[in-house]
């Protein structure tokens, strides 16, 4: 209860972060990924069904607010984080450079399967100019920001993990 | 712990599961069977006051930001500013007699009132889409401050889009230059009409793309674009910016081109909504 408690509040506090603060920290009109980052983070630290879950509940989150399509976002958020679940028992490690790559790559995947899905069937062909504008630098932008964002949501996990295996009634865990 | 046991279900069919409840999801909004405004709604309900508290935290900072700015640097701004209102004093005297010609002629010509006369809400941006792929944004009006769909959106006397969901305490904007956008437009000075649409791939140079001018002389650099009267869900006479580039296409018949639009779309914070939707104008 305590775990869904605090990862409902983590995208809550995520989906705000990346509509408010981290549109106007954009560069060159590129802002980082944020929810993402904790999709594909939680994906590899916990397994296949809770990255599916995370990823389904950020998705969500974007559907409410401003997809068009109901439904889309959370589909694609929740593949991205079963995704980065199939890595779990592989990778797992206190090791940045893991999570840091396969962020990037889940943000890549993420990026061209929204520029297939969205533009390209609107006939939108250019798309040397949308990797070089868009996608490429949200990748590089997204890496850069898991180095932190990784290492605060790896702590997060681990205080998780202990609270669970106590399995004792102790003050709320907050963030 | 114990509340999973009883129900364990392999993470291979729960993805498949969810797949097809999101698909069919997509699919029945996408037919309009079903309608998610009262999720919507519900959300925006949880959302809307963090949103707000953010941003003004965010203005509250950048206020205080301002207010330790060197004196000096305050005074000589003052005395720059002075310089203007001076200057502005003495082109407003000019203008407002300019204004009253214009108002004589307009009458003449029994034109439409211009936008400047319709009534206007304003709003706070206060959140933007999440991804880098479209332009749209939530402001903290909604249908409690008599704003509706297909609303038209302006500001610094410009046009910057159009209201696409209504919620009661927030409403959803789309801007012009998202890449969904197309906005039916003319030239000022001779009318010709051509179509504006926002393009991704020009959204990081802030520039418009406007297609299918259908020009008989050639179309001039720094022409004014402002919204046409053929448009369907924009007033007409809006401001959309300047011709900044254009190009004759291969068939000699139409002009392609690009606008600077007369609003900074990388610092919009606050906008005005117009109260008057472009269908009922004709009643």
């Amino acid at each position: 209860m305590r775990r869904k408690i605090v990862l409902a509040v983590l995208i809550l506090v995520t989906f705000l972060l990346q509509t408010t603060v981290f549109q106007f920290l954009s560069i060159a009109s590129v802002a980082p990924n944020l929810l993402l980052v904790l999709t594909s983070s939680f994906g590899l630290m916990r397994g296949k069904k809770e990255g599916l879950w995370v990823g389904f509940f950020c998705g969500l989150a974007i559907d409410l607010f401003y997809g068009n399509l109901f439904g889309f976002y959370a589909l694609l958020y929740m593949y991205m984080g079963y995704m980065s679940g199939l890595f779990c028992k592989v990778f797992y490690d206190e090791d940045i450079k893991v999570p840091m790559v396969l962020i990037a790559a889940s943000d890549l995947v993420y990026s061209l399967l929204v520029y297939v899905l969205q533009f390209l069937l609107r006939v939108r062909l250019d798309f040397y100019s949308y990797l070089k504008h868009i996608i490429l630098p949200e990748m590089v932008y997204t890496m850069i920001l898991s180095l932190i964002v990784y290492r605060l949501l790896f702590k997060i996990n681990q205080k998780l993990t202990e609270y669970e295996m106590e399995g004792q009634q102790s003050p709320w865990l907050r963030r | 712990m114990n509340k999973k046991k009883k129900f364990q279900m392999k993470s291979k069919h729960l993805l498949v599961l969810m797949t097809f409840l999101c698909i069919s999801a997509i699919l029945l909004t996408f037919t309009q069977v079903v309608s998610v405004s009262p999720l919507r709604e519900a959300a925006s309900r949880v959302i809307v006051p963090f949103q707000n508290g953010i941003n003004q935290v965010g203005s509250w900072m950048s206020g205080k930001l301002e207010a330790f700015q060197d004196m000096e640097q305050l005074a000589a701004k003052n005395q720059e500013l002075e310089d203007k209102v001076a200057q502005l004093t003495e082109e407003n005297t000019r203008l407002s007699q300019n204004q009253n010609e214009l108002e004589r002629l307009q009458e003449l010509y029994q034109l439409d009132q211009s936008y400047s006369e319709y009534d206007k809400v304003a709003a706070q941006v206060i959140s933007k889409d999440p991804g880098n792929w479209y332009d749209t944004f939530v402001i903290n009006k909604g249908s409690a401050d008599g704003i509706q769909k297909d609303m038209n959106v302006i500001s610094g006397g410009g046009l910057v889009g159009l209201v696409v969901e209504v919620e009661t305490h927030c409403a959803t904007v789309r801007s012009i230059i998202d890449d969904s956008s197309s906005v039916s437009a003319m030239t000022v000075s001779t009318s010709d009409t051509c179509v504006v649409s926002g393009d991704l791939r020009l959204m990081t140079e802030g520039k418009l793309a406007f297609a299918q001018m259908s020009a008989e002389n050639t179309v001039a650099v720094g022409e004014q674009i402002v919204t046409s009267n053929i448009s369907d869900k924009y007033l007409r006479g809006i401001l959309i910016g300047y011709i900044s580039e254009a190009t004759e296409d291969s068939n000699h018949l139409t002009y392609t081109g690009y606008i600077t639009p007369a609003v900074d779309f990388a610092h919009i914070q606050e906008v005005l909504v117009i109260k008057q939707l472009k269908q009922t104008e004709g009643e």
